[in-house]
Formats: structure tokens, sequence, C-alpha cells
């Protein structure tokens, strides 16, 4: 089993951008792990790995999922305020600039919490991804898609984007 | 554009690519040695010349990438000859003179690239 940190892909523009949805619960273990002065707060780092899989799947999609699309580098990423238990984040990834080697995405993290209805913009995140069979240091790689699995396939049937993948 | 603004973007570029200061990033500088640049940093450091400088840049034009799949460029991890010339006709805006009576490990071939070169490359991108 992957741990998925997005629960919904919201919004996708082919090759361009994607939207998804993370609903933070309580019932997450990782909550209780990470309390700040007696306040359950989602790790940022987990954070990170949202935007990963929001970015990782729109770059993804470009090559219908052929590709193994790795999370090469975090150029940049900072979060303004916590998240916490009952708050909904959002996480919005744009492609910057894609080729055979890899991918750069933009991202913005939003957050509403619960019973609001207004987003406030909370965080940055840049990414860099490699298409790994193509990468500049020449390793190689076993040729079966380890990236994209089966958990990945069940989000986009979810968003009526199955057609993606095929 | 003038050879020193160029520069001064180029500064801005591996601050951001790299995390480095900027007065760490001297003309002479090595990117690998020097830098601490990674192979994906390469990728990174491609795409934000081309935002920056607002061209493309092709695989294999800015660094040297897959020569170890080719074995009339490498033999026994050194670069042969052949290899050499191939690196020198296709990267022009890279000083191979140490390594061509030195140590020609591949693995020291990066090492060629600093920024002076980043600066010739952009220089002759600009002017076509």
């Amino acid at each position: 089993m992957r741990w998925l940190w997005i629960d919904c892909i919201v919004e996708h523009e082919v090759e361009k951008r994607l939207v998804a949805i993370k609903n933070v619960s309580l019932a997450e273990d990782v909550l209780h792990d990470h309390v700040i002065d007696g306040k359950p707060i989602m790790p940022f780092s987990l954070m990170i790995e949202g935007m990963a899989q929001t970015a990782g799947i729109l770059v993804g999609s470009t090559t219908r999922f052929k590709e193994k699309v790795i999370l090469a580098k975090i150029a940049k990423a900072s979060l303004d305020c916590d998240v916490t238990a009952s708050d909904t984040v959002r996480y919005d990834a744009t492609i910057e600039r894609i080729d055979d080697a890899g991918a750069s995405t933009s991202g913005t993290i939003d957050r509403r919490v619960a019973g609001g209805e207004a987003w406030e913009r909370i965080g940055r995140i840049e990414l860099l991804f490699s298409h790994i069979d193509n990468n500049l240091a020449g390793t190689e790689f076993p040729a079966h898609n380890f990236v994209f699995s089966d958990n990945f396939k069940m989000i986009l049937e979810t968003a009526g984007l199955a057609d993606l993948a095929d | 554009m003038s050879r020193d603004d160029i520069f001064e973007k180029i500064q801005e570029v591996l601050d951001d690519a790299l995390g480095v200061d900027e007065d760490e990033v001297t003309p002479n500088a090595s990117l690998t040695a020097d830098l601490g640049a990674e192979s994906i940093d390469f990728l990174d450091i491609i795409f934000r010349l081309e935002k920056t400088f607002d061209f493309k840049i092709s695989q294999g034009e800015l660094f040297p990438e897959n020569l170890s799949e080719n074995p009339d460029w490498i033999s026994d991890g050194n670069l042969s000859d052949a290899g050499l010339a191939m690196l020198k006709e296709r990267m022009t805006h890279v000083d191979f003179t140490s390594i061509e009576d030195g140590d020609r490990n591949i693995s020291k071939i990066g090492d060629l690239i600093t920024v002076n070169s980043l600066v010739d490359f952009v220089e002759i991108k600009l002017t076509g």
C-alpha cells in the first residue's frame, strides 16, 4: 500500500495544471505523532509529498504514465501557517518546463478551515522531476514502471480521468 | 546584453538552483567541485537559464551527457582522443586545456564546467 497524501483530483488542464484536495483528519496516526503546543499539526514534509504527488501525476499524465517520474529536487518550499485536523488543503500544480530529461513545476498551497468557505493562500512549492530513464547521469533503472501504481490509477478513476492512463 | 549583465543573471540562477551565495559564484568556480552541483542540478540550471534568457537548450548542448554509452568516447573510464575531439567540437563554451595532457577520468569532466563556461555559453546563444 502506498501512502497517498491527496484525496482527490478536482481540476485538470491537459499538460498544464492539476489541482488536488487533501482533507486532514484526526484519524491519521501521523497527526498524533506531530503535536505542537497541544495542537495536532500536519507535517510540512507530508504537504510537500502531497504537492509532489499532485505535480507528479500532472507530469506523468503528459506521457500517459509511460515514463517513470521521480521527485528529484525540492527547489523551494515555504509555508506561512500550520495546518491541523479538520482543515482542507488544496494543491495547485503547474508545469513550468518539461522535456525528455524531466520537468519543473510550481505550485501553491491553499487552506480552508472547517465551516469556512474562503481559501487562504498559505504556501508555495517549486519541484523538479526526473524522467529517470533519461537521467543526465546515465543511471539505469528497472524496466517496469514502479512509480505509477494501482493506487494512483484509483485516484485517476475517482476523478473521471482513467483514460489518461490508457 | 553585456557580459557583465549575463554574469549577474547567472549568479542569480546559481543562487536559486544551488542555494549558494552570490559571492561564491566567481568566474572560475567549478559548478561541481566548488559549488556542489549534482547531476539533477544541471537539469534545474538548464530550465532556469532557458527561462531567464528566453532560449531553448537541447539535451547535451550545455553539459556532456551519456558519454559512457559510446565506447569510442570512453575507454577504461577515461575520455578517449575521439571523445575529447567530439566534446571540443560540440561544447565550444568549455575550456578543455587542463585535461588534454592530464587526468581524463570521466568523473573529472564535470569539473570543467565553470561559471565562465555558462557565461560563454549564454553569450554564444544570444549572439547566434
